[in-house]
């Protein structure tokens, strides 16, 4: 460790050190997507005849190639998008509302709630999902959107950052203020408190955008036609195929497909980001 | 007069709950009962032939703990939490000592953030395939170790044990590590600064500072941290789903508790399927309980996120 070597050691020195670890620690983050990077661009034969870190010019070839194939991509995407945008935008709007209610008014099963909310945070959701599984059937939502989106309404995580959020920024005096000037309740909540939470809002739509892009769990189970499923049930074809006999260059596209939007969206939020996680704490 | 508006206010706190209400007792308090409710019954397909429902008692809690697949399952999940776990807090920790130690005022701090919390975004299931066409046989990574010299011959990383999981720990440890650091970057930005002032004059080392201050005063953190992951880590899936095509191979050294239960979901067999989601929110409800006694209940957790 270098703590240990660091003992008596200079700050200059220490700080080499830190450098050189946080430079291999980087490269480890990044390497692979590095790699993929120059796979994807690169053709079936060129990658079967070994590895150079040098990218090729057939990335256009791939995509084509994809786009020809029997994975619906496409489509997969614009399924992801729709489930992803619709429960972020559902989950952020609710979670403030939940929170608001928590935060702004007093009643008597106020502290009851509030705890129970806090009490059901650490449920997984694989531990429901038979009985959920069960309960879509019933209610004819097996192989639709609806159970993918209409569930992140109560979502506790961002019900809580969103909570602490409000604590830290949202004083009761400009709620009164607005009742003073005779606007509903309703309408403050919509015209006053929402602007006001842009911040963490913009935050949570984001964290929920990712997650629900990346859940694989839940959709496998609830989506069964080709044309409906989304990203995460087609890589996981991709894997059960006889991938051996695949183009290994489109292979890689569709992984860089994947992966890519949602890095290129974090880098240019990633301040936010970040800031965020140490505010929420609870992210899993 | 006030009074009374008072209470007219105070109804939408209610009314605003209810959104919330209705769909978490919909789509989990029903389905968590539900759920419950069918473990106690005789429920599956035998070809094409449908057994029960019938009531079975504990019969599926007890052919769960005899068979040994449960255990099994128990012990891969731990092992491969474990072994990215490990590493995981250990770099966490040291990477946070040095984010927030005023005295090395590290450069770019920024854009070392940014790098190592990104694996936390992407797609676990991506990321494994990738991982997977990576490490394959023919694939690039034997490549570079052959032309180094390494290896003579390709490794074949997918039929090995320790390969296996090591490949699962080191991905998680990759995706979870940034998040971590982070977290205890905050636990400790939150420190009084006066005791490390105290500590300079009283000539401790880094070192010291590190094992006698920071540690002690972190360990309501990193419990937090630890038990959180050890959640997350129960709920393992998409990694090795993806990496093993849900086989678990080799030997099922790889299969997960959430696999098992997926495989069961797949095929209805909604009695077994019960009992271990039973388990598993019983085993999840004593985690979260620890957690809530430790911190403090939430209090501790609001300090943290300062």
């Amino acid at each position: 460790m270098p703590e240990s070597k660091s003992k008596g050691m200079g700050v200059g020195a220490r700080r080499v050190i830190a450098y050189i670890v946080l430079i291999i620690i980087s490269f480890f983050c990044l390497i692979w997507f590095y790699i993929l990077l120059v796979n994807a661009t690169r053709s079936h034969t060129e990658l079967s005849s070994g590895f150079t870190p040098i990218p090729s010019t057939h990335f256009l070839e791939n995509w084509k190639n994809l786009m020809a194939g029997t994975l619906p991509i496409l489509n997969g995407m614009l399924n992801s998008v729709i489930v992803a945008g619709c429960s972020a935008a559902l989950c952020v709007y609710f979670s403030t509302m939940t929170a608001y209610a928590i935060h702004a008014y007093d009643f008597k099963l106020k502290k009851a709630l509030f705890t129970f909310i806090l009490a059901v945070m650490m449920i997984p959701t694989q531990v429901t999902a038979l009985g959920f599984l069960q309960l879509i059937d019933k209610m004819k939502m097996d192989d639709t959107f609806w159970p993918l989106i209409l569930p992140a309404i109560a979502a506790p995580v961002t019900f809580f950052y969103m909570k602490q959020y409000m604590d830290s920024t949202l004083s009761i005096s400009l709620i009164e203020a607005a009742r003073i000037d005779g606007a509903g309740e309703f309408r403050t909540f919509n015209t006053i408190v929402l602007p006001l939470m842009k911040p963490a809002i913009a935050v949570q739509a984001i964290f929920t955008f990712v997650s629900s892009w990346n859940n694989y769990f839940t959709p496998a189970l609830v989506l069964h036609t080709d044309t409906k499923k989304t990203l995460p049930i087609l890589i996981a074809q991709l894997r059960a195929a006889d991938w051996l006999k695949f183009d290994m260059g489109q292979v890689y596209v569709m992984i860089a497909f994947s992966i890519f939007p949602v890095i290129v969206v974090y880098l240019i939020m990633s301040k936010y980001i970040v800031a965020g996680v140490a505010l929420g704490g609870v992210k899993e | 007069m006030k009074k009374s508006n008072v209470v007219k206010y105070n109804k939408w706190g209610y009314i605003f709950l209810i959104p919330f209400l209705t769909v978490y007792g919909i789509f989990q308090l029903v389905p968590l009962i539900s759920t419950v409710y069918n473990s106690f019954f005789e429920n599956y397909r035998s070809g094409l032939t449908q057994i029960g429902p019938n009531f079975i008692g504990v019969q599926n809690y007890i052919s769960i703990f005899s068979t040994g697949d449960l255990w099994k399952y128990f012990g891969n999940t731990m092992i491969m939490w474990v072994l990215g776990f490990v590493p995981q807090i250990l770099i966490s920790l040291l990477l946070g000592a040095w984010f927030s130690d005023p005295s090395l005022r590290l450069k770019c701090q920024r854009f070392f953030k940014t790098v190592i919390y990104m694996p936390n975004l992407i797609m676990a299931s991506a990321f494994a395939m990738l991982f997977f066409t990576l490490f394959a046989t023919t694939g690039p990574i034997n490549s570079i170790l052959q032309q180094l010299g390494i290896i003579s011959q390709p490794y074949e990383f997918m039929n090995h044990v320790g390969s296996v999981r090591g490949l699962v720990a080191a991905m998680n440890c990759l995706m979870w590590f940034g998040n971590t650091t982070i977290l205890l970057m905050a636990g400790m930005m939150g420190i009084d600064p006066s005791l490390f002032e105290a500590a300079s004059v009283d000539g401790a080392t880094a070192t010291q500072t590190f094992f006698k201050i920071t540690l002690p005063l972190l360990k309501p953190i990193l419990i937090y941290v630890m038990i959180t992951s050890l959640i997350g880590g129960l709920q393992m899936f998409d990694v090795p789903q993806i990496l093993t095509n849900g086989t678990g191979d080799p030997m099922r050294t790889s299969m997960t508790l959430i696999m098992y239960l997926n495989k069961h979901l797949f095929s209805k067999n909604y009695g077994i399927g019960g009992a271990l989601s039973v388990f598993l929110f019983i085993i999840t409800a004593i985690l979260s309980i620890i957690i809530f006694r430790f911190s403090g209940n939430r209090d501790a957790v609001q300090k943290k996120a300062k």
